[in-house]
C-alpha cells in the first residue's frame, strides 16, 4: 500500500494516485448518497404502503420534467467537456463549458420551480397529501443540492475567468465535476422512482 | 483546505511560529490535540449531567413520589420537591440522549480519536485541521440547543432517546412533546453534522498521512477501531439526518410521513432511526475495544494475540452491524419473516465479538501482568462486555425477546455493554493517555481505589436488572409498583439505587484525581508505560507538530517481550542494527533511542 511521505518534502500525499482532497471529497459524496438513500427508502416504503397513491402522469408533467432531466444530463456532459478542456490546457473551452454547465443548472432549477408551482396550483400541498409531502421533500432536497452546486459553479467560473486553473493544477474543476455528476445521478434515480414508476 | 504541504516544515526550522493569542491557541485552535481536549472536557461535563439525571431516575424508582432531599427543591420546586409525573419520561429521554450523543460518542471519537490518530500514525495533525475546528464548533450550538430544552415550556424532550412516533411527531401530546422535542431534533442534526465532518477527517488522515513504514497492518488497534468507527459514522449518520428531517417536517409544517391518519407509517420511523442507531452502538464500543487491545497488550508485556483476526473482527462487527437493526423492532408488528432474518444476522455478530474476547484472554495468558489502573479498567471492560454481550444473545432470539423486550433486561444489557464496556474503556483510556495529553501523571493509588469502588458498585446497580427484567419489570415507567405483581421488586430497586449513589460518589475519586493531577500531578516522562506505539515516542505533552522529526516505522505495535532486544518492549520507531522500515530487524539490539 502506498504510504505518504510528508515531513521532509511538501508533496501532496496520495493513495493509489488519489490526492487527499479528492479522497475526502469522495467520502463526503458517500455520506450524501446515504442521506438521499434514507429519503428514497422512506419514499419507497410510503408509496408501496399507500393504497391511494395518485397516478403520477395525471399529477405531474412527465414530458416537461423528462426534458429537464435531459437538460441536467447535458449539463453533466458540458461539465465533462470543461474538465477535458483544462486537461489539455484549453482555457477558452473551459470557461465556455463551465458557463454552459451553470446556465443549464439554473434552467433545471427554474423548470423545477415551474413544476412546484403547477402542483401547488393543483391544490397538492405537503400537508394534505402524502404524495405531495414526499414529492416536495425529495425534489426540494435535491434542488437544494443543485443550488449548492450552482453556487459552487459560480466560484469555479470566476476562478476560471481569472485564469486560476492550469493544465497542471485544476483539481477544483474535477471536484466540482464529481459533485455535479453526483447531483445528476441522484436526479436520475429520483426521476425514475417519482415520475416513471 | 490546509494540506500537509502548507504546514510548517519543522524538520528544517526551529519552532519559529509567533506566539498565538489565547483564543487562537485554546479556543479556536486547529491543533488536533487541543480539539481533542475540548471534546474531552465537554464530554466529561455531559457525563456528570447524564449521571445526575440517572440518579433522579433511580431515586424515583426506589421511593416513588417521595420528596427528594436537597435536589428536590432545586429541580422540582414547582411540584412540591417531588418528581412531577410527566418529568420521568423526560429524565429517561435526556439521560439516554446525553450519555449517547454528548458523552460516549464525543469522548471516544471526538476526544481520543482526535488526540490519538495523528500521533499514533506519526503525522503532524489531521488531514484537514480547519474542518476539525469546525466539527467541534458545530457541537457547541448542539450543546446549547440541547441544554435549552431543559428551560423551555414543557421541558425537554420526553419521547425517549428513540423518539418513537406517534408521540414525538405530535407537538401537543405531553409536556416535552413541544419545543423540547423540536430542540432535540435540531440539536441532534447538528451533532450528526459534526460527526460526519470528523469521520471524513479521520478516514482521510489514516489513509493518507501515515508515517513512512506505517503500513495499515502495523497500525495499533486503537487506530483501526477509530478508523472503522469513522466509516460507520460516515455511512450511518446521514440516515439519521434524513429521519430527523422527516419528523421535523411532520412537527412543523404538518406533513404526515409518520402519521397513519395522513397516509404515513409509524414503523417507518423505527426503521430509519434504528438503521443509524444500531451502527451507533458499535460506534460506541469499537473504539473502546481498540484501546483495550493496546492497553492489555502493553500491561501484559505480550504481543496482542491474533492481530489480523482482531482487525477483521472489527470489520465484521461493523459490516454486520448494518444488517441487524430490526432486532430492536421484534415487537413492533413488523413481518415475522423479516424478524427471523434479523435474528440470524444478529446472532452472527456474536462470532467476531467472541474472537476478540478469546484473543484478549490469550493475550493475557502467560503475560507479565502489570495491574495498573489502565489495565484494571481494561480487564473490567473485557469481563463486563462479555456479560453484556451474552445478555444480548438472549435478546437476539426473537421468541425470548417477546418476554424481555422493553423490560429491565434490556436496560441491564445496554448498561453492561455501554458502562461496563465503553465506560470502563474510557476510564482505562483516560488514565493511560493522561500523561501524554497533559504532561503529568494521575495518581495510581486513587486510580485503583476508583476502580474497585466503581467495579463493585457498577455490578450491584446493573446486574439485578437482569433479574428485574426476567421478572417482568418494564422500562420507562415512573411507578412500576402500581402493578401489584411488581411491588415485591421495590426493595431490590432500593438496593440498586443506593448502589447507584455509591457509584456516582465513586466517580468523584476519578474527577478529583483528574483535576488535581492536571495542576499538581507529577511531571510525566516521554513513555511512562514503556509502550511501543508512536505517541510514546515524543514528549509528554507533544510539541505543536507532534514530532521533532518525522518518525520512521520499523515494525508493528505489539513487539513486547521481543527476543530481538533485552527490554520487554520494542517501539515501532526504534531502529535496530541493519534495519530499514521495510526489512525485518536482525541481530543484536542497538542502543539507539527511539526517534526523538
Amino acid at each position: 500500500m502506498a504510504h505518504a511521505a510528508v515531513s521532509e518534502h511538501h508533496a501532496t500525499p496520495t493513495w493509489q494516485g488519489i490526492t487527499t482532497v479528492k479522497f475526502a471529497w469522495w467520502l463526503f459524496l458517500a455520506s450524501e448518497v446515504m442521506f438521499f438513500a434514507g429519503l428514497i427508502a422512506a419514499y419507497i416504503v410510503l408509496r408501496a404502503g399507500s393504497p391511494d397513491w395518485p397516478i403520477v402522469s395525471e399529477e405531474l408533467n412527465v414530458p416537461l420534467v423528462a426534458g429537464n432531466t435531459l437538460i441536467l444530463i447535458v449539463s453533466s456532459v458540458t461539465m465533462v467537456q470543461a474538465y477535458a478542456a483544462i486537461e489539455v490546457g484549453d482555457q477558452k473551452k473551459l470557461r465556455n463549458m463551465l458557463l454552459a454547465t451553470a446556465a443549464l443548472g439554473v434552467i433545471f432549477l427554474s423548470i423545477q420551480g415551474i413544476e412546484w408551482s403547477a402542483l401547488l396550483r393543483e391544490g397538492v400541498t405537503a400537508q394534505n397529501s402524502l404524495f405531495g409531502a414526499s414529492f416536495y421533500t425529495l425534489t426540494g432536497f435535491h434542488g437544494a443540492h443543485v443550488s449548492g452546486g450552482v453556487v459552487g459553479l459560480v466560484f469555479v467560473n470566476l476562478k476560471a475567468l481569472r485564469g486560476g486553473y492550469t493544465q497542471a493544477a485544476h483539481e477544483g474543476v474535477e471536484l466540482m465535476g464529481l459533485y455535479w455528476h453526483f447531483v445528476d445521478v441522484v436526479w436520475i434515480i429520483l426521476f425514475t422512482i417519482i415520475y416513471l414508476i | 483546505m490546509t494540506t500537509q504541504a502548507e504546514m510548517t516544515d519543522v524538520a528544517h526550522a526551529p519552532e519559529r511560529v509567533a506566539e498565538k493569542s489565547f483564543i487562537r491557541k485554546y479556543v479556536f485552535s486547529t491543533d488536533h490535540k487541543v480539539i481533542g481536549k475540548q471534546f474531552l472536557f465537554s464530554s466529561l461535563f455531559f457525563f456528570v449531567v447524564g449521571g445526575l439525571l440517572a440518579l433522579l431516575m433511580r431515586t424515583q424508582l426506589a421511593w416513588p413520589w417521595e420528596e427528594i432531599p436537597v435536589v428536590g427543591s432545586l429541580v422540582y420546586g414547582s411540584s412540591g420537591n417531588i418528581l412531577a409525573p410527566e418529568a420521568y419520561p423526560a429524565l429517561v429521554t435526556m439521560h439516554g440522549t446525553i450519555m449517547i450523543f454528548f458523552f460516549i460518542i464525543p469522548i471516544l471519537s471526538g476526544a481520543f480519536g482526535n488526540f490519538l490518530i495523528p500521533l499514533m500514525i506519526g503525522a503532524k495533525d489531521m488531514a484537514f485541521p480547519r474542518l476539525n475546528l469546525l466539527s467541534y464548533w458545530v457541537m457547541v450550538p448542539a450543546f446549547l440547543v440541547m441544554i435549552t430544552g431543559f428551560f423551555v415550556e414543557g421541558g425537554p424532550a420526553a419521547a425517549g432517546w428513540t423518539s418513537y412516533v406517534p408521540l414525538s411527531a405530535l407537538p401537543d401530546k405531553i409536556p416535552g412533546s413541544g419545543m423540547g422535542q423540536t430542540l432535540w431534533i435540531i440539536s441532534l442534526t447538528l451533532v450528526g453534522s459534526a460527526s460526519i465532518m470528523g469521520a471524513i477527517n479521520y478516514i482521510t488522515t489514516v489513509v493518507m498521512l501515515r508515517a513512512k513504514g506505517m503500513h495499515m497492518f502495523r497500525l495499533p488497534m486503537t487506530v483501526w477501531a477509530l478508523f472503522i468507527t469513522a466509516i460507520l459514522v460516515l455511512m450511518a449518520t446521514p440516515v439519521l439526518t434524513s429521519a430527523l428531517i422527516l419528523i421535523f417536517l411532520d412537527r412543523t409544517i404538518g406533513t404526515h410521513f409518520f402519521s397513519p391518519s395522513g397516509g404515513g407509517q409509524v414503523i417507518l420511523w423505527q426503521h430509519l432511526f434504528w438503521f443509524y442507531s444500531h451502527p451507533a452502538v458499535y460506534i460506541m464500543i469499537l473504539p473502546a475495544m481498540g484501546m483495550a487491545s493496546d492497553i492489555i497488550s502493553c500491561f501484559a508485556r505480550k504481543p496482542l494475540f491474533g492481530y489480523k483476526p482482531m482487525v477483521f473482527s472489527i470489520m465484521a462487527i461493523a459490516g454486520l452491524g448494518f444488517i441487524v437493526w430490526g432486532h430492536h423492532m421484534f415487537q413492533s408488528g413488523m413481518n415475522p419473516v423479516l424478524g427471523t432474518l434479523f435474528m440470524t444476522s444478529t446472532m452472527m455478530i456474536a462470532l467476531p465479538s467472541a474472537i476478540k474476547t478469546f484473543n484478549w484472554l490469550a493475550t493475557l495468558w502467560g503475560g507479565q501482568l502489570q495491574l495498573k489502573a489502565p489495565m484494571l479498567n481494561a480487564l473490567a471492560f473485557v469481563s463486563t462486555f462479555v456479560i453484556g454481550g451474552l445478555s444480548g444473545v438472549f435478546a437476539a432470539a426473537t421468541p425470548v425477546d417477546v418476554f424481555i423486550h422493553d423490560t429491565y433486561w434490556i436496560v441491564g444489557h445496554i448498561h453492561y455493554v455501554l458502562f461496563g464496556g465503553s465506560l470502563f474503556g474510557v476510564f482505562a483510556a483516560i488514565q493511560y493517555w493522561f500523561p501524554k495529553m497533559f504532561g503529568r501523571t494521575m495518581n495510581e493509588t486513587w486510580g485503583k481505589v476508583h476502580f474497585v469502588l466503581t467495579f463493585a458498585a457498577f455490578n450491584l446497580v446493573f446486574f439485578p436488572m437482569f433479574i428485574l427484567g426476567a421478572y417482568g419489570m418494564p422500562r420507562r415507567i415512573a411507578d412500576p409498583y402500581n402493578y401489584n405483581f411488581l411491588a415485591p421488586l421495590q426493595s431490590l430497586n432500593q438496593f440498586m439505587t443506593i448502589s447507584a449513589y455509591v457509584l456516582a460518589l465513586s466517580q468523584l475519586v476519578l474527577f478529583v484525581n483528574f483535576f488535581y493531577s492536571l495542576f499538581r500531578g507529577q511531571k510525566a516522562v516521554e513513555n511512562p508505560w514503556q509502550a511501543n506505539t508512536l505517541e510514546w515516542a515524543t514528549t509528554s505533552p507533544p510539541p505543536e507538530h507532534n514530532f521533532h522529526t518525522a518518525p520512521m516505522v520499523y515494525r508493528g505495535p505489539y513487539e513486547y517481550s521481543s527476543p530481538e532486544v533485552t527490554e520487554d518492549w520494542l517501539p515501532q520507531s526504534r531502529a535496530l542494527d541493519g534495519a530499514g522500515p521495510e526489512k525485518t530487524p536482525t541481530g543484536v539490539a542497538a542502543t539507539g533511542a527511539a526517534t526523538d
